[in-house]
């Protein structure tokens, strides 16, 4: 029951202070994106703490990419794997509350600003560095199959597929884990 | 894809903001945007396809997750606070029991080696899918006002800098981004 509530390593108070608080950084860095900031949560919690390993990792973004719902959500999943239930918590809402404080302060402060020369040289400087974190992100969650050729043929299929059909991406983790499950990503 | 009939209308209730909300939630599969259209402009009328892309472009300006900044504006609109935090809730509460429920069950039949091998498939479906993402931005390096080189080789140091030497996200971003934001403040002035 504590492992519910707790997790595996049974976290202290104070470790999920820090877990809240990374968290909680990140969400304000998140510029494209709660995903953008996944190569950094990944550094963190599997190779700076330690609490989970890259396959867990990975395998949380696959779960919520599975699942209905804001892709957001993979972080709840990590926060679950690392210290159950309050985990979750301290992963989900340090995710939240800067940004969505930000966001309705930023919503009232005025909206017509929308076109200033600030914000508009601000979505362009930045534009280039999301497609570098979407770039490392993709890098990243690849880090526990690598050593699996079918799996890591799978990536390129699936960029080919997204890029080149229509088919909505549920259809392809589908068959992704399909592939999986019929041994062809060993 | 055709317009909503008549006027804007607004929701009666807060209630109603959570159970558009966590419908719309629901139905989105790896994403919940293209829904997010339908069912906000063209089901409920609670905003006009240009107001919606206005929230939408405000919602990415922002850091921290575009639709979930996006479901904030909206309900505040309408019920102030409340209404945002029960847009938040619908998108976010059942989504969340579902996805634990994965996370556990998981959890419990990782070791076989069905779930392990469909893990590790979904996974690299799941790195395929964001560098897809990221694929499709590169053409709009083209449109910035840092251009195309400029923009691919901060999108290169950046990729470097977070991917291969690992470095933490709060000084590449705060650094290369710092960086990139003054040469487009200087370049739009031109």
């Amino acid at each position: 029951m504590s492992a519910l509530f707790f997790g595996p390593h049974g976290l202290a108070a104070g470790v999920l202070l820090d877990l809240f608080l990374h968290f909680g950084m990140l969400s304000l860095l998140a510029i494209g994106g709660a995903i953008t900031t996944a190569p950094d949560m990944q550094r963190y919690v599997v190779g700076e703490r330690g609490w989970i390993d890259d396959l867990q990792f990975t395998a949380s973004v696959a779960i919520a990419q599975a699942a209905p719902g804001p892709n957001l959500l993979f972080v709840a999943v990590v926060g679950w794997n690392i210290a159950g239930l309050t985990g979750v918590a301290a992963t989900l809402f340090g995710s939240l509350l800067p940004s969505t404080t930000l966001a309705l302060a930023a919503t009232r402060y005025n909206e017509q600003r929308r076109d200033s020369r600030f914000v508009r040289a601000f979505t362009a400087g930045l534009a280039p560095l999301t497609l570098g974190l979407l770039l490392a992100t993709g890098w990243i969650l690849t880090e526990p199959i690598r050593d699996h050729l079918g799996a890591m043929l799978l990536v390129p299929l699936t960029v080919v597929a997204l890029l080149k059909t229509r088919l909505s991406p549920v259809w392809l983790v589908a068959a992704g884990a399909l592939a999986g499950a019929l041994g062809l990503a060993g | 894809m055709s317009e909503a009939p008549g006027p804007l209308r607004r929701p009666d209730t807060v209630g109603q903001v959570f159970r558009v909300f966590n419908r719309m939630a629901l139905q989105g599969f790896g994403g919940v945007l293209a829904v997010a259209q339908r069912e906000l402009v063209e089901r409920e009328g609670w905003l006009s396809r240009e107001q919606f892309l206005q929230t939408l472009s405000l919602g990415q300006v922002l850091p921290g997750p575009n639709l979930v900044n996006m479901a904030l504006m909206i309900g505040d609109r309408f019920f102030g606070w409340r209404g945002a935090a029960a847009a938040l809730a619908g998108m976010l509460c059942v989504p969340l029991a579902i996805v634990l429920l994965l996370a556990a069950l998981y959890g419990q039949f990782m070791h076989l080696p069905v779930v392990a091998g469909a893990l590790r498939g979904m996974g690299a479906v799941a790195a395929g899918l964001v560098i897809a993402t990221a694929l499709k931005l590169v053409g709009t390096l083209r449109g910035n006002v840092l251009g195309w080189r400029l923009g691919a080789l901060l999108a290169l140091l950046t990729l470097l800098g977070i991917g291969a030497l690992r470095w933490p996200m709060v000084g590449v971003v705060l650094g290369l981004g710092t960086i990139s934001v003054i040469l487009a403040w200087r370049r739009l002035r031109a």
